[in-house]
């Protein structure tokens, strides 16, 4: 589990990685910081420009319906569930990870399977979020919902909505076609011939970071 | 890489630990919830009491991405040089998002003072459409569209 022996190790004199990591993933580790800013400068675009407004529509209002149930009025409903999704996908992904780093391929593949069904159900929901909005009247460009006040909005909000969310969906579809290649890969025994499963380290480094964007989108789009 | 030692003992360990992760991640992301309930469902709180609210759903939020990051990611687990090259770039963010929301702030309030016509505007409550239904079979074709979304269905 843990680096068995960081004591006394001079890991900058030569001759050995400093990071006693292999060279794929600390690159992996880097574009993820440089995609962490990308969604940053998102997000706190959001939060400047929301500053900026002097009404804001109220999420509750704007996310109240589920699929199958007519009329809304149930608030958080649909979006803890996708919430929910994306952890779990996370989870089945950790143990994929867990189970190429003791040589199981069957917990690879299994793990992988949930993974990506995990985040085909996220997709999903995604879309059906997006055409019921759509069909609502909303769309970049286009505000049908009033601010919480009872104020004229503007198109602020949903433009804001519709990129950041298709950027992290766009994300996860990356995401769950990454997944997809690494399944096919460990079905072909391509990673039990190089002797180990590095690959499925990275892209669960991946996965797991469009599930903490989603942390941050979830919470400053759906609840505050 | 070299200097693992994996064994059935670290896989029961290993999924120990991911399980215990899962239940705290789900944990918070309930407290939050609850937190959003009682927003819904006493909109006459106060507004400190909404801030502080918020402000703690934030804080969880915070936490939910540091066991993500440290565990699910093995952050945690790496070494210290590495752990460093990732999290010290990221106080930029401590810059970024404070400069950015105080200019937010500051842009709302130069303009209430210097634009009569934007605040105003503000302060106009217009009917209210009934834009979101809960299906589309309520969705009056045509009253609550606007020009720009010709093909919506």
């Amino acid at each position: 589990m843990s680096v068995a022996t960081t004591h006394n190790t001079k890991w900058w004199n030569g001759g050995k990685s400093p990071f006693n990591l292999e060279y794929g993933k600390v690159m992996m580790w880097y574009f993820l910081m440089s995609d962490a800013f990308t969604f940053g400068a998102f997000l706190i675009a959001y939060g400047t420009i929301r500053m900026s407004s002097n009404g804001w529509p109220d999420p509750n209002e704007v996310f109240q319906s589920f699929p199958g149930i007519e009329g809304g009025g149930l608030p958080l409903v649909f979006v803890s569930l996708m919430t929910f999704i994306l952890i779990v996908s996370s989870v089945t992904m950790v143990l994929a990870v867990q189970a190429g780093h003791h040589q199981d391929k069957k917990g690879v593949v299994n793990n992988l399977i949930l993974t990506i069904i995990g985040g085909a159900m996220f997709l999903g929901c995604q879309a059906w979020e997006w055409t019921h909005l759509h069909h609502a009247g909303a769309w970049w460009g286009s505000n049908p919902f009033l601010n919480a006040d009872g104020t004229s909005p503007s198109t602020n909000f949903t433009n804001l909505f519709f990129t950041i969310t298709g950027f992290h969906g766009f994300h996860v579809f990356s995401g769950v076609i990454i997944n997809i290649v690494m399944l096919i890969m460990t079905l072909n025994n391509t990673f039990e011939k190089r002797g180990h499963y590095l690959m499925i380290e990275k892209a669960g480094l991946y996965w797991h970071f469009v599930d903490l964007v989603w942390v941050f989108v979830f919470t400053l789009f759906y609840l505050v | 890489m070299a200097g693992h030692a994996y064994n059935a003992e670290t896989y029961k360990e290993a999924k120990k630990e991911v399980w215990k992760v899962t239940w705290i991640l789900s944990g918070l992301t309930l407290i939050e919830l609850a937190l959003g309930v009682v927003l819904l469902k006493f909109p006459e709180l106060s507004s400190s009491w909404v801030m502080f609210i918020k402000g703690t759903i934030l804080i969880l939020m915070m936490v939910k991405a540091f066991y993500i990051v440290a565990y699910f990611m093995h952050l945690k687990h790496e070494i210290k040089n590495m752990v460093m090259t990732i999290v010290v770039p990221l106080f930029l963010f401590v810059w970024f998002i404070t400069s950015f929301l105080y200019e937010g702030n500051s842009y709302k309030n130069l303009k209430n003072k210097y634009n009569p016509f934007f605040k105003e505007q503000s302060t106009i409550k217009v009917p209210k459409k009934d834009a979101h239904g809960g299906g589309h079979s309520n969705d009056a074709k045509g009253t609550t569209h606007d020009a720009a979304k010709p093909a919506a269905h």
